[in-house]
Order: C-alpha cells, then sequence, then structure tokens
C-alpha cells in the first residue's frame, strides 16, 4: 500500500502496553473532575464526598484480588507499586537481613529497584527461568538464606504470556518465613487472580492493563507487614503513600475493576479463543515462526512470537501502515537499544530475539481482526526476509 | 514509532539496489545480531566506477534506508569518489535520522568502504582516501539502529 493510503481496518493489539479506557470507566471518572473536586483529607462535605468515592473504588479494586479493602495502596502506576514492594518491603525487615531474590524475567520497575537495592548494600539473587519463561519454586526455595527477606516473582509475564506457579513459589518461600511480592500487573483483570489463594504477601496491579486509566495503580500489602514508604509527606494511604490522592485515576480503576470482576470469564474464554487462533495461524502461514512463553500456562490476552531472519522495528513500521499496532522486544525498538531480557533469559539467541512480536489482544477484538492480521502479517515478513542477510544465508545453505 | 523523516520511510518502504550480485567484485559485511543490525554490500567495478552496488540488511527501518541510501549515492561513483560517502552525508541526504538511530548511517558508509576494500585487496590496487581496516571492535558494548 502506499504512503498517505488510510489502512483497510484499525486494530489496535498492544494491550500489553496499555488498554484504552472503558465508556463506563470514564462515565465514572468525569464527576471527580469538575463536581466532586474535593481533597480527600478535608472535613468538610466537598472531603467527605471525595473520601468515600476512594473508599468504595477501595473496596472494588480488594474485591478484585481477594484482599481487604484497608490493605489497598493507591499508588500512580505498576511501576510505582513494585518499587514501593520492593524498596520498602526490603528496607522494612532490614534488621533481619539483606537479602532479596528476584526472577531474571521481572519488569524493569522490579529489576531495577533491586539494583537500587544492591546500591544500598543489599545482595541480590536473580533466579534463572527455563525455555519457556517459567521460575522453577525449587529453585528459588535453594536460594534462601537466613539473610533473605523478600522473595519478589512477578505473576504473569507481559511480553510472553507465562503464568507462573505463584501458589507454589510462595509456599515454598513462606514455609521458609521470608515475605514473598508478587507482580500481578500482566495478569489481573485478565485472570482470576486471589492474594489468599495465591498465598502472598503483597501484589502489585495497574488499572491501565485492565482497561482503567493511566496513572492508576495500587499494591496490596497484608495487614501487619512492615513497609517503608517511598516519600515522605501527609496521612494519605495510611502514610504509606503520602500525596494528594489522583481521585480520578482511582475512581476508575475501581470501576475497571468492577467491571473485570463481572466479565472475567466471558473476557478470558473470547480473548483464549482468539489468542490460539493468532498462535496456530501465524506459523501455519509463515515459516520459522517460534512461538515464545508456554504453550498452556498463558495469558489469554497473550500472543508472542520470534520470526526468524528479521528484525522487529520493521515488521512494527510496516504493521502501523496496515493500521496494526503491536510490540517488539528487539534491541532496535527498544529505547535503551538491547534485546528484551526475557527473551535472552530463555535462552534464545539474539538474532532470533530481534525478531521478536508481541500481540496483546483486547477484549473487544474480533475474529475478523485476526484475519486481517494473518492476511496482512505474512506479505512483511517475506518482503522483510527478501532483504536479510541471515535470510539469504540460511537458504543458500538450505541448498 | 520513531520520528522518521518522509525520505526515510520512502526508502524503508521502498528500498533501492536490495539484494545480491553473485559475481560481486567486492563484499562488505558489518554488524552482528547481538547489536542488531547486519549489513552486505555487493558491488561491481567497471573502469573504476562501481558499475552496481546492491545490498542485504537484517535491521530496522533506519538501517534499511541507511543501506538504500547509500547504495544510490555509490552507484556510479568512481571509487574514489565513493569512498568519500560519510555516515553524515547520507544522513543528510535521508533528511536527518532520528538521535538515538545516528549510529545507522554509520554501518551504510562502513559497509560499502569494506566492499570497496575488499575489491581494492582482490585486485592489489591502492584506491586514495580508502581508509586502513576501521578496527571497529564491535563487543558487547554495541550503538545499535
Amino acid at each position: 500500500m502506499g504512503n498517505d493510503e488510510k489502512p483497510e481496518r484499525k486494530v489496535y493489539l498492544d494491550n500489553m502496553a496499555t488498554t484504552p479506557v472503558l465508556p463506563d470507566v470514564l462515565e465514572a471518572m468525569l464527576p471527580y473532575f469538575r463536581q466532586v473536586y474535593g481533597n480527600p483529607q478535608s472535613i468538610h462535605s466537598w472531603g467527605d464526598e471525595a473520601r468515600e468515592a476512594i473508599e468504595k473504588a477501595r473496596e472494588q479494586v480488594a474485591a478484585l484480588i481477594g484482599g481487604e479493602a484497608e490493605e489497598i495502596i493507591f499508588t500512580s502506576s505498576g511501576t510505582e507499586a513494585n518499587n514501593l514492594a520492593i524498596k520498602g518491603l526490603a528496607q522494612g525487615q532490614i534488621t533481619k537481613g539483606k537479602h532479596v531474590i528476584i526472577s531474571a524475567i521481572e519488569h524493569f520497575s522490579v529489576l531495577h529497584a533491586a539494583r537500587t537495592l544492591e546500591k544500598a548494600g543489599f545482595e541480590v539473587t536473580e533466579v534463572p527461568v527455563d525455555k519457556y519463561g517459567m521460575v522453577d519454586p525449587d529453585e528459588v526455595a535453594s536460594n534462601i538464606k537466613k539473610e533473605t527477606v523478600l522473595v519478589s516473582v512477578m505473576h504473569a509475564n507481559g511480553e510472553v504470556g507465562t503464568i507462573e506457579p505463584i501458589a507454589d513459589i510462595a509456599r515454598k518461600v513462606k514455609e521458609a518465613g521470608v515475605l514473598f511480592h508478587t507482580d500481578a500487573v500482566a495478569s489481573t483483570g485478565t485472570i482470576p487472580v486471589d492474594v489468599n489463594k495465591l498465598g502472598v504477601d503483597a501484589l502489585s496491579l495497574a488499572g491501565n492493563e485492565f482497561y482503567g486509566p493511566k496513572g492508576s495503580g495500587a499494591l496490596w500489602v497484608r495487614k501487619r507487614v512492615r513497609l517503608i514508604p517511598l516519600m515522605d509527606g501527609g496521612v494519605q494511604e495510611g502514610g504509606r503513600r503520602p500525596g494528594t490522592e489522583n481521585v480520578p485515576a482511582i475512581i476508575g480503576m475501581g470501576k475497571a475493576a468492577e467491571l473485570a470482576v463481572q466479565d472475567m470469564t466471558a473476557r478470558n474464554q473470547r480473548l483464549s479463543k482468539l489468542r490460539d487462533k493468532l498462535i496456530k495461524g501465524l506459523p501455519a502461514a509463515v515459516e520459522h515462526v517460534l512461538v515464545t512463553g508456554h504453550p498452556t500456562q498463558r495469558l489469554p490476552q497473550n500472543a508472542s512470537f520470534c520470526i526468524e531472519f528479521i528484525e522487529g522495528e520493521g515488521m512494527l513500521l510496516w504493521l502501523d501502515r496496515e493500521g496494526i499496532a503491536v510490540s517488539s522486544g528487539s534491541a532496535c525498538t527498544s529505547k535503551a537499544l538491547k534485546a528484551s531480557h526475557v527473551l535472552i533469559a530463555m535462552g534464545l539467541p539474539h538474532e532470533i530475539a530481534q525478531g521478536s512480536l508481541l500481540f496483546g489482544l483486547g477484549i473487544d477484538h474480533t475474529e475478523a481482526d485476526v484475519d486481517y492480521v494473518l492476511n496482512k502479517l505474512p506479505p512483511i515478513i517475506s518482503r522483510l526476509r527478501q532483504m536479510s542477510p541471515l535470510y539469504a544465508k540460511f537458504m543458500k545453505e538450505k541448498r | 514509532m520513531p520520528a522518521y523523516s518522509d525520505k526515510v520511510m520512502d526508502h524503508f518502504m521502498n528500498p533501492r539496489n536490495v539484494g545480491e550480485i553473485k559475481d560481486a567484485d567486492g563484499v562488505g559485511e558489518v554488524g552482528n545480531p547481538v547489536c542488531g543490525d547486519m549489513m552486505t554490500f555487493y558491488i561491481k567495478v567497471k573502469d573504476n566506477r562501481l558499475e552496481d552496488v546492491k545490498f542485504q540488511t537484517f535491521g530496522c527501518g533506519a538501517a534499511v534506508a541507511v543501506s538504500s541510501m547509500t547504495s544510490e549515492m555509490a552507484k556510479g561513483k568512481t571509487l574514489e569518489e565513493a569512498v568519500k560517502i560519510t555516515p553524515a552525508l547520507v544522513a543528510k541526504e535521508l533528511e536527518g535520522l532520528p538521535k538515538n538511530k545516528f549510529h545507522c548511517s554509520n554501518l551504510g558508509a562502513q559497509a560499502l568502504q569494506e566492499a570497496i576494500r575488499d575489491y581494492a585487496k582482490k585486485k592489489g590496487v591502492k584506491i586514495e582516501g580508502l581508509q586502513e581496516k576501521g578496527g571497529e571492535d564491535e563487543g558487547e558494548e554495541c550503538e545499535v539502529c
């Protein structure tokens, strides 16, 4: 297609990066900009109304993850929730020791928070993953020592979709008497998340991953667990997260949580079906396509691949021209210019990881959207392969 | 998406001179998969002129556009003229590159130089302006396109 033509269809398949805000969520938020604008901490009816609204949202969010309302700390993002968990929980236990365990495929907000702890004198152990991105609970347990104060393993990985055996890991960690945090940003709202069934002490989530607004996140921390705040300030969120509450975002996240509880089963079924169609369809249409992540223990909205012999950004540019939005873990598409640490930790060679392509399906997608992708992507791949020296080399060797 | 100029997008989407020259007089390969970009340039020389230039590129939009532009700029030039094609000239012809993609323009010129060096070595000729082996040391630390 030419440069100025409009694409036949618009398909936003980057829902692991962020989801759109649902109309009902937006409706719920709107009054909290112009009508109910009081500071929730104020002692007058303006403040009361805002406070009551955020307390309702707290209950909605708690219901989504099976926790209690008073255990929810609202934050500005999943990143803030993870930072608060890693730094705040570790520092809260500092008298017991200075060793933290995380997995090799954590989000940067966990990985880099752990590195900051390292600079502050903590020891950090990164446990490896297998080729599916799966963490072995025994591997985690075997790294626990006397000084270990915190273990953090993500519930599901957004890049490759793998769902980790959190309940098993948590059981082993708890047996050793160590705190356990899980980053459930990628999974919350799409698959059932229950803090008690998982057996965790802390769990991070983000509203914009389940059709709530950006700028909304939360950390659930089990009662009586010591947490050092990242910031100093007032009494908001029990003093654990000071700063005037982002009322509209909190209300939006609460509404999104309520809708997620209501629609969880339907969303799950619909997304899984589309995911499976894409995961089966692409390798059937194009040779030398690897599915990354676990074949069955997988987020219903995630389909991720590595397309051999080509690099991700070229595919993204072409797909964007066709009205399709996706992500890639290739070095060229990352601002840091490094291939995804997740794919490398799974043992994929760099040249394969460069061909990473990540689809994050959304609840409004249809089979026609997936068909559109399966129709548009193969010629793009073949076009890019035609100019790839790696493909030429491969074809020569094949002959 | 990186903020690519129209010229970059044009050369990315309609790259000129893609392919391999089977009986090339010189071949130049640069980059590595860890860094995310690999380029191979093929040249055909006649009467000291680049009669044909072709390339194969594994890399981002900028890497493809840089290869395409470099090949277009080089074609028809004498070898002495071709070795004067600098990364800055390629980037200028492409109406600029995003800051973190600027390094891509190095790769195009490097690959072309490599191909010319390969030719000079095979023929045992000296080409004015051709630098000795650029000794680019591509370790773990790479500047990527």
